[in-house]
């Protein structure tokens, strides 16, 4: 019984699930754009522009992403008209930009200071050693922590529920009301199909570390 | 005819502490010096401010009679290589990647062109096997013979040599030094801060004795190892000479 709503209902399940994907692609994207030009201002940048980056990045890793959720929704959408996804996608993927900021700096700073030193001896500009040898190597050490943000991020997806996306969660807590369904399978399903997405992606980032790994990166022991 | 470089007055200060206290010296074209002395006493600084990794407090360095100057910096490195005494090769790239991305990224040689000279460099320092193997995969005295062939594939005007054996064993050190000896013996203009005594007397033109800071004395190998003007130089030379006979057996000559 039970089973057969489930059933009926999950094409609305599988669109939440799509709707968060979404949410999730576009978060991830701002914040990896961001995040890494973030970086790359609190290394090389001057002062102001490094101090402007530091506050940015204390403050969005500072205030809770619900509260963020609100803001956005709320506060911002009084002065610029935007949908919910939209407020969704700004705060969730500024608060992303914070924390893959950090991922990327702590990267770039654990490349020895003589690959920058041997590139800007053989005439190679700054700009272009950054380029061709400092991200190279420091996206391979990225992208361990970098998994983790995803996990995260996707199940951050979640909270954007507050303001009105209609994404998994809400998906879920709609069969719940319109059927009076047991609330603990619902869910159970809709955890469910976070834990797999969750797995799915770690599966494919890791198979796309092992393929950019090469000797003198240490691998992460599986 | 002026001389290939020419270093004049350089200073450089850390904090309260002067590192050099004014040096001049000139390398002409196709002559090997080398820079000894006590550590601290600023030999690996010269050579970062000739190159302007670690710009000079006052001082100047010309390269073919042109002042180094920062608008010009990139342009003079890519005709002073440099090599490091912990190699700093690129570890991502594959020891092929590491030779040609100079030629290729900053003096534009296409890809057959590039790929062309890495492997001539590479059959000049042994290592023309190595060519798909990543650093990590290589032994020290290896990876340095692959950054003497990654320098020699910018043919450049000069090579500055900072203590390239120093992070090598014994044995190690002998395949680097050999390579050192043929390039000096084929005219490759060199300035090398070592204390490969082996190197010293038979490939350098002249040898530059340096102490607190200041150049002491410098002349040829001779005249400067058999009959030193300082005390200071003989104090010097007797502590590393105790070094010379476990050099030569560990097959310095090798």
């Amino acid at each position: 019984m039970i089973w057969e709503i489930i059933w009926n209902q999950m094409p609305y399940l599988l669109h939440g699930l799509w709707i968060a994907l979404q949410l999730l692609a576009a978060l991830l994207s701002l914040g990896l754009v961001l995040g890494l030009a973030l970086a790359l201002i609190e290394i090389y940048g001057h002062w102001t522009l490094r101090w402007t980056g530091i506050l940015f990045e204390r403050v969005f890793r500072g205030v809770p992403a619900v509260v963020l959720l609100l803001l956005f929704y709320y506060g911002v959408t009084d002065f610029i008209e935007m949908s919910s996804f939209m407020a969704a996608v700004l705060a969730l993927g500024l608060r992303s930009t914070a924390y893959q900021s950090q991922i990327f700096r702590g990267a770039i700073q654990s490349v020895p200071q003589g690959q920058m030193m041997a590139a800007q001896a053989m005439g190679m500009g700054r700009a272009r050693a950054v380029g061709w040898i400092i991200l190279p190597q420091a996206l391979r050490h990225a992208i361990g922590p970098w998994t983790n943000e995803f996990s995260s991020e996707l199940k951050a997806t979640s909270l954007a529920y507050v303001i009105g996306v209609v994404e998994l969660t809400r998906q879920g807590k709609y069969i719940v009301s319109s059927t009076q369904g047991n609330v603990l399978i619902v869910f159970g399903v809709v955890a469910l199909m976070y834990f797999v997405v969750n797995r799915l992606g770690n599966w494919a980032l890791y198979k796309f570390e092992g393929r950019i790994t090469v000797p003198g990166f240490e691998r992460r022991a599986a | 005819m002026s001389a290939l470089l020419e270093v004049e007055g350089i200073r450089k200060k850390y904090g309260q502490f002067e590192v050099l206290k004014g040096v001049s010296l000139q390398l002409e074209r196709g002559q090997a010096k080398v820079v000894m002395g006590p550590s601290g006493t600023g030999k690996s600084t010269l050579l970062r401010c000739i190159n302007y990794l670690t710009p000079p407090d006052a001082g100047t360095v010309r390269l073919d009679g042109e002042e180094v100057v920062p608008r010009n910096l990139n342009r003079i490195r890519q005709q002073v290589a440099f090599v490091f005494q912990d190699f700093n090769l690129f570890t991502h790239l594959r020891v092929i990647d590491n030779i040609t991305i100079g030629p290729r990224r900053i003096l534009g040689l296409s890809k057959t062109e590039a790929r062309d000279r890495a492997m001539r460099e590479l059959e000049r320092v042994g290592l023309a096997d190595k060519v798909r193997a990543y650093p990590a995969e290589l032994s020290g005295g290896q990876q340095q013979r692959v950054s003497i062939a990654r320098a020699l594939a910018m043919e450049p005007k000069v090579i500055l040599f900072d203590e390239p054996t120093s992070a090598l064993d014994p044995e190690l050190t002998g395949e680097v030094v050999n390579v050192m000896k043929r390039l000096a013996s084929e005219g490759m203009t060199m300035l090398v801060v070592s204390h490969e005594i082996g190197f010293a007397r038979s490939a350098a033109d002249e040898i530059v004795f340096m102490d607190g800071g200041h150049i002491l004395e410098q002349g040829p190998p001779a005249q400067l190892f058999d009959a030193p003007q300082h005390e200071r130089t003989r104090r010097f030379l007797r502590m590393i000479g105790d070094q010379v006979g476990d050099a030569a057996a560990a097959g310095e000559g090798a």
